[in-house]
């Protein structure tokens, strides 16, 4: 994709989700009262109401709920075919992410793949893409 | 004074086409001079307004045209008017005007979608492009990822159909090889649809998002489509046979494309059969928004006719579907097929067939129930539609 992607405009909310990248951090708002998570992230639970609420790094880790291969180019320059999908994150129930699956063949994604983040950055936005991965292999790569 | 029901009395459509030169606000009026002389009334006799999603500035082919604008056109002496997006789609609109005309607001609504999304895209200098720096509000969770348009996100619960209930494309197909067949003897469809759709065709052709092809997703059209509400104290005032409103359910869960498990249609259809002595088994035909052509089978799930996760048996062939189906569907060849009118077509549609004015494309066996649907995804409006 050598285009550059849509830039999120950060605000209070989502600066520690889309910026979180830079340390390594997959942020998802969380609840110090009732523990729910929130996404999108707001200055209150969704759950509970309480303003008793943070940004908490997460797994990175989880499964593809859904995807599908995109092949048509949205905008000039877009290099297709590519992954979009749903990932459901380790230990955050209730939370789905839009993403793309980068790293394999639009061909070799499936339903349930195991897939972890990594992050791309631009101009200090860290987009949180995923990659398939083996549980139990060997760390590598970002 | 409070009436207790509501009644869709008028009916009108502008030209339907794409890259119409003829202004918005134009369309809207002949297509609303249509209504009002398919009702017998007067511009005199209209005292209300609604539209979805209300004129957007900034987005000017989406939505080019507001109820304000209308009022002031037309001379209105309006007592209740409306128009916006936060609603739960497009039906909504309607559904509005018929709480109005119950509470005794108005008698008379002009409800109307005007679209020109095929005609500012050929003239940006006069419509230009939504072009912003940033993105935010929901589009921020999905636009990064080149995951743009809607289609790439309900592509997604799509595949989870085929994945997890062994839908096939060939069934998915169903949507669309009907709305063509429909919009083929639409006078109206002339400009959307020019020639047959075969399944060899529609197995070959582009792939948009999967398993979405080309003809799973409605086009850019340019038009205006009207309906009048009237109060059911008012129908003296009418020539036309009226269709009542004889129950509406709307409904959002998340307002967030990617975080609902299922989508809106499911809850929405639940709540319409509460709501009326009506069952599923009465209705005689189905006008269900097909965007994209998963959509019509999250309606019929929702509303009951199939099982959850059997909406695409329940198309497989397409003959329960078809005009001389047991419930035909989007008769006129819904968005696939006579463009995207953006929700107002099915409501036109339904009544059309209720009225038994469909001409060549009208159904069989005196049609007394209908439901019309708009939205998808986390959003979601019906309308059960009676001649009763």
């Amino acid at each position: 994709m050598t285009v550059p992607r849509p830039r999120p405009r950060l605000d209070a909310d989502n600066t520690a989700f889309w910026t979180g990248g830079k340390d390594g951090r997959l942020n998802i708002v969380r609840c110090g009262d009732c523990g729910e998570y929130t996404h999108p992230p707001k200055a209150l639970c969704r759950h509970c109401q309480s303003e008793n609420v943070s940004p908490q790094a997460v797994a990175g880790t989880g499964a593809v709920d859904s995807y599908t291969i995109n092949h048509q180019p949205w905008m000039p320059g877009l290099e297709v075919p590519f992954i979009i999908a749903r990932v459901r994150l380790d230990g955050v129930p209730g939370v789905i992410l839009t993403t793309n699956i980068v790293g394999c063949g639009v061909d070799e994604i499936d339903f349930e793949d195991k897939v972890r983040v990594v992050f791309e950055e631009q101009d200090g936005i860290w987009f949180p893409l995923f990659e398939k991965h083996a549980p139990g292999a060997a760390k590598g790569g970002a | 004074m409070a009436s207790t029901e509501a009644y869709i009395t008028g009916l009108g459509q502008s030209e339907v086409g794409v890259r119409l030169t003829r202004a918005p606000l134009l369309l809207t009026v002949d297509a609303i001079k249509e209504a009002l002389a398919d009702a017998g009334l007067t511009v005199d006799q209209i005292d209300g307004v609604a539209t979805y999603p209300g004129k957007m500035p900034s987005f000017l082919g989406f939505s080019p045209i507001g109820s304000d604008e209308v009022i002031e056109a037309m001379g209105i002496k309006s007592k209740w008017h409306l128009g916006g997006g936060e609603m739960p789609a497009q039906l909504s609109a309607i559904a509005s005007a018929a709480m109005a005309v119950k509470a005794g607001l108005a008698r008379h609504v002009i409800c109307f979608r005007t679209v020109y999304e095929a005609a500012a895209l050929s003239r940006p200098e006069e419509f230009p492009p939504l072009r912003r720096e940033t993105v935010d509000g929901s589009s921020q969770w999905t636009a990064p990822f080149f995951s743009i348009s809607a289609g790439t996100w309900v592509a997604q619960y799509a595949m989870r159909h085929m994945k997890h209930y062994g839908m096939t494309r060939e069934q998915l197909a169903q949507v669309a090889l009907n709305a063509h067949r429909n919009a083929a003897i639409n006078p109206k469809a002339r400009a959307i649809v020019k020639e047959p759709l075969t399944m060899d065709k529609y197995m070959s052709a582009r792939l948009i998002s999967t398993p979405f092809c080309l003809y799973d997703c409605d086009r850019f059209t340019d038009c205006s489509t009207v309906v009048i509400v009237s109060a059911g104290d008012a129908l003296d005032e009418v020539k036309t046979t009226p269709v009542r409103i004889a129950a509406m359910s709307c409904s959002v869960d998340r307002y967030s494309w990617d975080q609902v498990e299922w989508y809106a249609a499911y809850e929405t259809g639940e709540d319409l059969w509460k709501r009326t002595d009506y069952k599923a088994k009465d209705v005689d035909t189905i006008q269900f928004y097909d965007g994209f052509a998963f959509l019509p089978i999250t309606w019929i799930e929702g509303l009951g006719f199939a099982r959850r996760g059997e909406g695409h048996h329940f198309i497989d062939g397409g003959t329960r579907i078809a005009r001389d189906g047991e419930l035909p569907m989007n008769t006129h060849g819904g968005q696939l097929g006579a463009g995207r009118m953006h929700g107002f077509g099915f409501a036109h549609e339904a009544v059309t067939q209720l009225r038994g004015e469909g001409g060549a494309r009208q159904i069989g066996g005196d049609p007394r129930v209908a439901v019309a649907t708009s939205g998808g995804g986390p959003m979601a409006a019906a309308l059960l539609l009676a001649k009763d």
